[in-house]
């Protein structure tokens, strides 16, 4: 390395002649290879790969249902919540051939509530997770780098979250107002996103916030914003997406839990579908209407479970430390 | 602002001399320590304290020290990654780069705003850690072009060449191979220069090199300080040279400063210190310096006890405890002011 | 008394297996060390000086494997040991200054409890006074208060735990010290401090002492052999102040060239180009010749034969002369 000589212009405009959209292609395809290589790592790992396959089951599942209604099944006799099964005698009914799952007390299709819920689930699983995740990452980051006043407030205000307990506070909500899903979901998305999940984000932003490169993006003029959104956030967007599938988990988990006490006004879900079972006293007979109880119980147990897997096996792909060493 | 590709700078025009492009004075930055939770602290280390120094244009200056000695401090403070407690910080700033008739001066420590962007554009630093001090997410083009894209220089297509260009002449070649890749694929060394790259992408006029080669491997340490010396002199860059090996400093640095204790306690053009040392620490600092030459045999250095670090230190000499050749007086006066013994050669010492 | 060399390294081949491939980290490596001898293992990190000190101390990592060669410690072939037996002979006989002190000294135990822990375990059975005494004796041999033994690390500077952790080594009064850049960390006041002890220790025990270092200022001043290392292999042994003051092989000479000194006259500094090589498909022939500016195709091809002078060789197809070597 003698003197360094200048390249030359046209030999960057051929290499580059295609300008910008150029430029983007190398970038995506540079994106497409880091995916390409977590996406291995999750791979290799036989619970992620069970979640994954559970969690495309369920959402098969939320998506057979519009077209169910479309295509086989009548508004009359399936509609989760207006439908009657005429056709059968005693409600509830055991499973038959028309009814694959029974049907409820109220004589409604079982199968079709419970594919009806699973989008519900989703929609209140995700929209709570987004936001929780997006608040505590931006608080996180922000009480990390700012510290001092900003910091302590939002600090102080995630130990009071935490000692809430959730659940009850989320029973005393839905008394007093009339909760829907989309208020559920930003009820729980609030309270994590700035309670546990906001202290853990921080945490993990402080040890970004002292790195050397920090300091280098000060000195090449970069304000706070642009640290903040540029250098903290990216290296917090690992363990977000990790805390998302936990956030699915026990938003799925509270709802459960609320529409079993009957406390929240929606059509229908899984809480909503054992409700009703129990308000007909049928959980108490035992195994006899195992159909009323078992797809919606077991509903909730896998999907949150598979959120919950997928998650520790997410944990994996951003935490080389928990990898097998081969290298 | 507009893009000036591959311009080449010429030395300033001799006219009015506008003066020293920085001037420090009495600059100095404390460290509180503080004991228990929610007590207010009732130590301080004294990192710098009430450091003075002038550094010329195209000129550049090694800060010498061991480790706690505040050099680095000095230089984190002179591109105000750091407020200093006191003192002042002047930059004579050439309002158009390599023409020093027209200058705009600034203190850092007092600005904001568009006149901290000014001052960015024209001041950065090279960091000590090649591994730790670029972000592993981003690319090459991404690292380097930051200044570029931060303070909104250029348009995208303009920012490639731009850093194209910058890779070339740091002699990461083809720069087209280097652009989108990551830092962790490169060598120490080659981040080092992508490092360079970063800092000089913006032309600037000063920049604080904290000890840029001292983690590298002795072949690409060489490199490194050769690819520095040749760009400060085609860009007309002036460096503060932090650094802790008085052999690196030699070869890069027109004048040196050895600090101790937060204190400047001499300071000479390069090879006048080295041949014809005053402060006992600098003596010492240098007998203990390994040479290279087997037939070589060196005295131990003249010194005494361990280094201590600056915490709410004794008004008399900071190195008093150490000192071979201390007196009564030195115990019993202040910390001694610098003293110009020789043209430009200044040292802090009674008995020097 | 044993005559002859304490150590000798015959042929010495380490691989590593990685994801990519199978890395050549040790290639044929030789040497051999007598008591009170000093030798120097230089190189740039990568170059294999660190996995030759493993080897020696039987401390490589699992993915690691000998190929071939010999470890003879005062006439037993280490590489031949077991784990059990190899336990009674690192510590006691051979013994390692590592350079991260700090990860070496526990921060939850007293610095001299850990010393005294340390000889326990390699068989010496000490009462508390004795072992407290011992330690003290340490303690003032490496230049430390023999108070200080009751302290932490974190209330040791970066030259008391370096001492500390030369003292750890010193404990079972081993035949070789190896230390692996013990100073690097340090600034020079100190560095110049501990290079002196750990000579006068060595003179004063009869030791033999590997120093792995890049630092070729440290090397000249403190060993009595060097050896260079490059991408695995040795290029060039020999005494000193031959090596460093008329060396043979190009690599040695650039190292020379390219180091800085404060003294004397200001030579020009010059680059060695290039990179170290990928070691897992390393190339053909001189692995330096893609760096080297006289590399022929013959170094293209075959790897040189030893060239010698005097006491001292290298693995050179254009060995330098005398008259035209750059070193200052």
């Amino acid at each position: 390395m003698s003197t360094p000589e200048p390249a030359s212009a046209p030999e960057l405009m051929l290499d580059y002649g295609r300008g910008r959209a150029r430029f983007a292609l190398a970038k995506l395809r540079l994106a497409a290879r880091s995916f390409r290589t977590g996406w291995g790592i999750f791979m290799e790992s036989k619970v992620g790969m069970l979640a994954l396959f559970i969690i495309i089951v369920f959402a098969l599942m939320a998506l057979s249902h519009p077209i169910l209604m479309a295509t086989v099944w009548d508004r009359e006799t399936y509609d989760p919540v207006t439908g009657y099964a005429f056709d059968q005698v005693e409600q509830p009914a055991p499973p038959s051939l028309k009814h694959p799952l029974g049907t409820d007390p109220l004589g409604r299709d079982v199968l079709s509530q419970l594919l009806y819920s699973t989008r519900s689930e989703f929609v209140l699983g995700i929209t709570a997770a987004v936001v929780t995740v997006g608040i505590a990452t931006v608080v996180g980051a922000i009480a990390a780098y700012f510290g001092g006043i900003l910091d302590s407030f939002f600090m102080r205000l995630a130990d009071l979250i935490i000692a809430l307990p959730a659940i009850s506070l989320l029973i005393v909500l839905s008394a007093l107002f009339n909760l829907n899903l989309f208020y559920l979901a930003l009820i729980i998305g609030l309270l994590g996103g700035f309670g546990g999940t906001a202290i853990i984000l921080k945490s993990q932003a402080l040890t970004i916030r002292v790195k050397p490169f920090i300091e280098a993006a000060r000195v090449a003029g970069g304000g706070h914003f642009h640290i903040i959104f540029v250098h903290i956030v990216p290296h917090l967007l690992p363990l977000s997406l990790l805390y998302m599938m936990f956030t699915v988990t026990s938003a799925i988990f509270a709802e459960a839990v609320l529409s079993f006490l009957g406390l929240l006004d929606l059509r229908m879900s899984w809480g909503i579908m054992i409700h009703t079972a129990n308000t007909g006293g049928y959980l108490l007979g035992g195994t006899r209407y195992w159909w009323l109880i078992v797809p919606a119980g077991a509903s909730i147990t896998f999907l949150c479970s598979a959120f919950y897997l997928a998650g520790r096996a997410l944990d994996e792909v951003v935490n080389p430390r928990l990898r097998r060493r081969d290298d | 602002m507009e893009l000036r590709l591959t311009e080449t700078q010429t030395h300033p025009e001799v006219g009015e001399d506008p003066g020293p492009l920085v001037e420090v004075s009495g600059l100095t930055k404390r460290f509180p320590v503080s004991k228990g939770f929610f007590r207010k602290p009732t130590s301080f280390i004294h990192a710098v304290d009430a450091v003075s120094f002038t550094l010329g244009r195209g000129e550049s200056l090694g800060m010498v020290g061991e480790s706690g000695c505040g050099k680095t401090t000095i230089g984190k403070l002179l591109v105000r990654l750091l407020d200093p407690d006191e003192g002042q910080m002047l930059y004579r700033i050439a309002e158009e780069a390599g023409d020093a008739s027209a200058v705009s001066v600034v203190d850092p420590a007092t600005i904001s705003g568009k006149e901290m962007r000014d001052f960015r554009r024209n001041v950065q630093m090279i960091f000590q850690d090649p591994y730790e001090s670029m972000n592993p997410r981003r690319t090459l083009f991404d690292i380097i072009s930051e200044p570029l894209s931060v303070q909104k220089i250029g348009n995208l297509m303009e920012r490639i060449e731009r850093t194209a260009e910058m890779l070339s002449l740091v002699g990461l070649t083809p720069a087209s191979d280097f652009l989108l890749r990551h830092p962790h694929e490169l060598s120490g060394g080659q981040r080092q220069r992508v490092a360079i790259a970063r800092a000089l992408v913006i032309r600037p006029q000063f920049v604080v090199a904290d000890e840029p080669t001292s983690m590298l491997d002795v072949s690409s340490r060489t490199g490194i300080m050769l690819l520095m010396q040749q760009l400060a002199r085609d860009f007309g860059i002036s460096y503060l040279y932090v650094t802790h090996d008085l052999a690196v400093a030699r070869y890069m640095c027109d004048r040196i400063a050895v600090m101790y204790l937060g204190k400047i306690v001499e300071l000479a053009e390069t090879e006048e210190l080295l041949r014809n040392p005053l402060h006992p620490y600098t003596r010492a600092l240098l007998s203990a310096v390994p040479v290279p030459d087997p037939g070589h045999r060196r005295a131990p250095p003249d010194i005494r006890g361990d280094l201590t670090r600056s915490l709410d230190p004794p008004a008399r000499c900071r190195f008093y405890d150490r000192c071979p050749i201390a007196t009564d007086n030195c115990l019993n006066s202040p910390h001694p002011e610098t003293e110009e013994k020789s043209p430009g050669h200044l040292v802090a010492c009674y008995e020097a | 008394m044993i005559t002859g060399p304490v150590l000798k390294v015959d042929d010495l081949s380490l691989t590593y297996q990685i994801r990519q491939g199978e890395v050549r980290a040790v290639q044929d490596v030789s040497f051999e060390l007598a008591r009170g001898q000093s030798l120097g293992l230089v190189g740039e990190s990568g170059c294999g000086k660190s996995s030759v000190a493993n080897c020696l101390m039987g401390l490589l990592p699992d993915n690691a494997r000998v190929t071939r060669g010999q470890v003879i410690l005062e006439g037993h072939d280490l590489l031949q040991l077991n784990e059990e037996e190899l336990r009674k002979y690192r510590w006691r006989r051979i013994a390692m200054v590592f350079q991260a002190a700090m990860n070496v000294l526990d921060p939850v135990y007293r610095v001299g409890q850990q010393i005294v822990e340390a000889i326990e375990a390699h068989g010496f059975d000490l009462s508390d006074a004795e072992a407290r005494e011992r330690v003290a004796d340490l303690f003032r041999r490496v230049g430390l208060e023999p108070q200080l033994m009751d302290r932490y690390p974190h209330e040791f500077s970066g030259g008391m735990r370096q001492r500390a952790v030369i003292a750890m080594a010193l404990s079972c009064d081993p035949s070789v010290i190896i230390a692996d850049e013990p100073t690097t960390a340090l600034d020079v006041i100190i560095q110049d401090r501990i290079l002196r002890e750990l000579k006068s220790i060595q003179n004063d025990r009869d030791m033999a002492v590997i120093y792995i270092t890049h630092d070729i200022a440290v090397v000249a001043e403190v060993t009595d052999l060097v050896a260079v290392m490059y991408a695995g292999r040795l290029v060039e042994l020999g005494p000193t102040a031959e090596v460093l003051g008329s060396p043979l092989h190009p690599y040695t000479s650039g190292l020379m060239s390219s180091f800085p000194s404060v003294s004397g006259e200001k030579r020009p500094l010059t680059v060695l180009s290039g990179e170290p090589p990928n070691l897992v498909n390393p190339p053909s022939g001189c692995p330096f010749h893609p760096r080297c500016e006289s590399a022929t195709e013959q170094c293209r091809s075959e790897f040189p034969p030893r060239a010698l002078r005097n006491d001292h060789w290298a693995a050179c197809w254009h060995p330098l002369d005398k008259t035209n070597s750059t070193a200052g």
